[in-house]
């Protein structure tokens, strides 16, 4: 059964702040093997936020997605300015693109990321692929 | 720092990742799907057995980025779609992932980045870009 259509051009609220600890991108830069020197995080650190907001929809009773169907397609993310230690950020997520190709639903997503002053710090782009029963 | 120039072939980076390297993601990400480190379910849902996050692949091509930049915190956009997924057999050696770049162009402080990520000779991460302050 396809993704709900109302789905498309919906925004859902934002995720619970996150708090930036120096340790926990200590170990996110030790598990990718990525310098860091208390400064800037590593680039794709943000999906620690942006996926607690890709779960939610995920998660969400009226949008008809089953989690084992789906696949990370493709990810973006552009910065107005480095994630630092100390930051506490929130993603608000909107779903931009909704489309189905070959029985598969192709779900674009956008996640705002701001920090505690409600200002941008980045923005992630995530498509998620959500398989056709069938396959 | 190294001036980067268009047309500049960047030099190769090459990133062993072993099933440690995915267990010890797994917990700084918070992505616990179980095709990263689970073999029984890996092959259950139609893969040859293990694979990487994709999101793991693309923190070594923002290390990558990093060294060529001469520093964290210079990227400014990084984006890629997740072709093939990169199986890591459970053995000491694990699989490695091979990054390329070539900047494409630099303009205004800013340089683009065309990168090609492989794995056994096979692409693994499609489209991937990045942009890079290096002003």
């Amino acid at each position: 059964m396809a993704v709900d259509a109302s789905l498309a051009g919906r925004t859902f609220p934002p995720t619970a702040p996150y708090l930036v600890t120096e340790e926990r991108v200590a170990e996110f830069a030790a598990a990718t093997g990525s310098a860091y020197d208390g400064g800037a995080a590593p680039a794709t650190f943000p999906i620690v936020v942006a996926f607690a907001a890709m779960t939610a929809l995920m998660d969400h009773p009226d949008v008809g997605i089953e989690l084992h169907r789906v696949v990370h397609g493709e990810q973006r993310f552009r910065y107005r300015r480095p994630v630092v230690a100390g930051d506490v950020l929130r993603a608000t997520l909107t779903v931009d693109t909704l489309r189905q190709v070959g029985g598969a639903d192709i779900i674009g997503t956008r996640s705002e990321i701001t920090d505690a002053g409600g200002q941008e710090v980045c923005t992630a782009y995530a498509t998620l692929v959500h398989r056709g029963a069938a396959a | 720092m190294t001036r980067l120039r268009t047309g500049d072939e960047l030099p190769e980076q090459r990133f062993a990742v072993t099933r440690a390297d995915l267990v010890r993601y797994a917990g700084a990400s918070g992505d616990r799907n179980p095709i990263h480190w689970s073999d029984r379910i890996a092959t259950s849902v139609g893969l040859p057995g293990v694979v990487a996050h994709g999101m793991f692949t693309m923190a070594l091509a923002a290390r990558a980025l990093d060294v060529w930049a001469g520093s964290p915190g210079r990227v400014r956009e990084i984006g890629c779609k997740f072709t093939k997924p990169v199986v890591v057999p459970d053995d000491e050696r694990g699989a490695e992932v091979v990054v390329n770049g070539r900047v494409a162009e630099v303009d205004d402080g800013q340089a683009r980045i065309t990168l090609e990520v492989t794995c056994a000779g096979e692409k693994v991460l499609g489209a991937a870009k990045a942009v890079l302050e290096i002003a």
